[in-house]
């Protein structure tokens, strides 16, 4: 695998790393990955995919089993956590019940001996930080889950470490107060300029807090790369399955121009693709056409690829409504019109032509 | 409510009132039925367990020998001013009550219970019921001094007056190693009868041995238990479990079997060249403790693993990457948290082991013998329940004490059991 950051800008790397629990099956597969002082990395996956399993090598809670893992220039495969110097925030905060909130944040100054007029103020200056300046007297469990998650969050950074790894910080929270700290989040990342290492398997949150996103899947990184290119030309179909909607069209690749190649479906229509190197002439491959990126035209306009569809359903989404469609292929095609004044209304059954640029469709791997 | 504050209904007033009676018409229902779904249990315990305790606690203080069998000579010792031997009429009261009691074949028992403040005097009442039973007329007082100068004394009478009283400290103050003299002052016991006191320090300090030793034992089991993947620690929790299903007296009798002089445990210390000679292993302090401490594992271990299966590993996690080491980490964030379990299954030894019978009397020498071998000589043997009583009261007030302080010091809100 080819990696984008080069070594020497490289703050965090992953070199050739493997793990297995059970001598039998890989966890994570020779996984290579370099990143950037004050980048924020996001691990994304399914659960199994090997993204936690990575995060907790890097915190020194789990050994590899081959390979090596260097923070800033030093290999640090042998430090135990306490010495390694990166704040972590868990996924239940992991706040400790029977410590007041100034005394957990506290905890990594204390352990480290540091004198108490210094803890106090440097607590005081990490809980103004995160908005809860006049919570250090209570308790945990008098806190809500958002607190809770800020106090945890001030703990992780009041030690100044050179790297801070969250593994699923907001999955417990609702979705307008998880949507907020993904802002509160990203903000301290731009302020205080620290290296995150970030895990999540939601992935509207990677794409809003990401530098860069990590796509794991059966214990391999599938793509790294910034929210936007992950989202537009995705690597492989996992990837494009993964991130965002996507029309997977099944088909077979004919011929290929430049980047351009000719794909036949099912029923012999021929479309024009974007080829990918995930996919090969003359294999099966699958197209891969964002919802948003198929228009309702007729023939004759600037778009690549004009065919008919019968509408199958009509889903009211508020602000867009969703038309499933089915092409003569026998594949499905979902296209998203927005709510605007003018919106058209077609009828179950009714046939309408669907259209859609070259570039937008991508030949992957049939996987 | 939402009909009340509708305009045009009714006053709010009748309708809460009606709400309010048909609330408690539903509560009424459920409250009958949860009543007697524990309604069994509820007269069992009361049967079985509060009502004896109750018993028990005035068999402490009551006093009924002396006043049952000998009413004329309490009532004629009412007028008595305690400064000389009485006069004639309270000796013809005595006699007129020893016919009755010679005829009853009580004589004894009245002896018994002045025997306890007054040494000697059963075998004296005795006597005197054979005196007594020879006939022949007064003047008895002469007569009584006569057989034995001891009936003259004031002191006896005084106490003799005392015993008549329908509740007596007595049993109370011996089990504290007190005595009351004929006037009433309350001083220590006499050397030879002082052993109580005694007694209940070495209940509470085996206890206090056996908590500590189940506790340094018992917890790193415990946290093996925590931490363990579910299938080994299954197996783990079986054999913890064990013990709990062989009984006391089996397993105490085992470790007789191990421990004694020329049991196992010593042909193994012999044949390893440890020892020269045997090692008194049982039948004194050590193998007190020990049995106990083998009984009692499953009690600390218990509480504080259910306490430990709670505790998130993320929080050991938490405090290494924020700078902890192992053992600091360990101290400081993981130990807090388990004390609510260390308290309970602590509490919970320390209360079963105050009250340890079997185990002391069949490894303990006589120096190991806790209040409940005392309380059952009393019982069994002496056959004097006013004592065993006593013992049995203070021993459950030491106990509600300690519970109390404990409390106090740490919140029994904050224990947990499982």
């Amino acid at each position: 695998m080819k990696l984008p950051v080069s070594a020497s800008e490289s703050f965090v790397e992953f070199a050739g790393v493997q793990k297995s629990y059970d001598g039998e099956v890989l966890v994570v597969k020779d996984l290579s990955l370099r990143i950037r002082r004050g980048e924020f990395l996001t691990m994304l996956g399914p659960s199994g995919s090997g993204k936690t399993t990575t995060l907790m090598m890097l915190a020194g809670f789990e050994t590899p089993t081959s390979g090596d893992i260097m923070l800033d220039g030093a290999r640090i495969d042998s430090l135990p956590p306490e010495k390694r110097n990166i704040g972590m925030v868990f996924q239940n905060y992991a706040l400790f019940p029977h410590m007041s909130v100034a005394q957990n944040v506290g905890y990594p100054l204390k352990v480290r001996g540091r004198p108490k007029a210094e803890i106090a103020e440097r607590v005081a200056k990490a809980l103004d930080m995160v908005h809860l300046g006049s919570f250090a007297a209570r308790m945990p469990s008098q806190l809500s889950g958002g607190q809770q998650q800020r106090v945890a969050l001030a703990r992780a950074l009041v030690f100044e470490p050179k790297l801070v790894l969250m593994d699923e910080p907001l999955g417990a929270l609702d979705k307008q107060l998880r949507e907020h700290m993904q802002m509160e989040i990203r903000h301290l990342h731009e302020r205080l300029g620290i290296t995150v290492v970030y895990v999540t398997h939601d992935q509207s949150e990677a794409l809003t807090m990401s530098d860069r996103v990590a796509v794991f899947n059966a214990g391999i990184i599938q793509q790294v790369a910034p929210p936007a290119e992950l989202y537009e030309s995705p690597a492989n179909s996992f990837v494009a399955q993964f991130i965002g909607e996507n029309n997977r069209l099944p088909g077979r690749i004919e011929a290929a121009n430049g980047t351009l190649c000719s794909v036949v479906l099912a029923n012999g229509d021929v479309v024009t693709a974007t080829l990918t190197d995930a996919a090969r002439v003359g294999e099966e491959c699958l197209l891969s056409i964002r919802p948003e990126r198929v228009k309702i035209a007729p023939p004759g306009g600037p778009l690549d690829n004009h065919f008919e569809a019968v509408v199958a359903e009509m889903i009211y989404l508020g602000d867009h409504v969703r038309v499933r469609c089915v092409l003569d292929s026998g594949a499905d095609v979902v296209v998203k019109v927005g709510n605007v004044e003018d919106r058209p209304v077609f009828a179950v059954g009714s046939r309408i032509p669907l259209g859609w640029r070259a570039q937008d469709c991508r030949a992957l791997d049939a996987a | 409510m939402a009909v009340a504050a509708l305009p045009g209904e009714a006053g709010p007033d009748v309708d809460r009132t009606s709400l309010k009676t048909k609330l408690r018409r539903a509560e009424r229902v459920n409250r009958a039925r949860s009543f007697s779904l524990v309604a069994p249990l509820l007269l069992f315990v009361l049967a079985v367990f509060a009502l004896p305790i109750g018993l028990m606690l005035v068999r402490a203080v009551e006093n009924t020998e002396v006043r049952e069998t000998m009413p004329r000579t309490i009532a004629a010792l009412d007028g008595w001013d305690g400064r000389a031997t009485p006069g004639e009429d309270v000796f013809a009261a005595f006699v007129e009550d020893l016919v009755q009691t010679q005829k009853d074949r009580t004589t004894a028992l009245v002896g018994k219970r002045i025997n306890y403040e007054v040494p000697g005097a059963r075998s004296r009442f005795l006597k005197a019921g054979r005196l007594v039973d020879a006939g022949g007329g007064g003047p008895w007082r002469e007569k009584f001094i006569a057989a034995d100068p001891e009936w003259g004394s004031v002191e006896f009478w005084a106490i003799m007056k005392r015993a008549g009283a329908t509740f007596t400290p007595y049993y109370l103050l011996t089990s504290l190693d007190l005595r009351q003299d004929a006037q009433g002052a309350v001083s220590r016991n006499f050397a030879d009868q002082s052993i109580f006191v005694d007694i209940f320090i070495r209940t509470i300090w085996i206890s206090l041995l056996v908590t500590l030793a189940t506790l340094v034992l018992g917890y790193p089991v415990a946290h093996l238990l925590a931490i363990l993947p579910p299938r080994h620690a299954n197996v783990l929790m079986i054999l913890v479990l064990l013990p709990f299903t062989t009984s006391i007296l089996v397993r105490t009798t085992a470790w007789i079997v191990l421990l004694q002089s020329n049991g196992v445990l010593n042909d193994i210390l012999l044949a390893l060249n440890l020892t020269t000679e045997r090692v008194q292993l049982i039948f004194n302090r050590f193998g007190t403790v020990l049995a106990m401490t083998h009984i009692q594992l499953p009690f600390t271990i218990l509480p504080i693993y259910s306490v430990m299966k709670s505790i998130p590993p993320s929080h050991l996690r938490a405090a290494r990457s924020l700078g902890a080491g192992p053992l600091t980490a360990f101290v400081s964030v993981y130990m807090p948290q388990t004390l609510p379990g260390v308290g309970a299954g602590c509490l919970l030894t320390f209360i079963l082991s105050l009250g340890y019978y079997i185990t002391p009397a069949l490894v303990g020498g006589p120096q190991d013998q806790m209040v409940s071998y005392f309380v059952a000589l009393y019982t069994n043997r002496e056959m004097n329940w006013g004592q065993a009583s006593a013992l049995g009261a203070i021993l459950l007030l030491i106990t509600l004490a300690l519970y109390a302080l404990f409390n106090r010091l740490v919140g029994i809100d904050k224990v947990k059991l499982g």
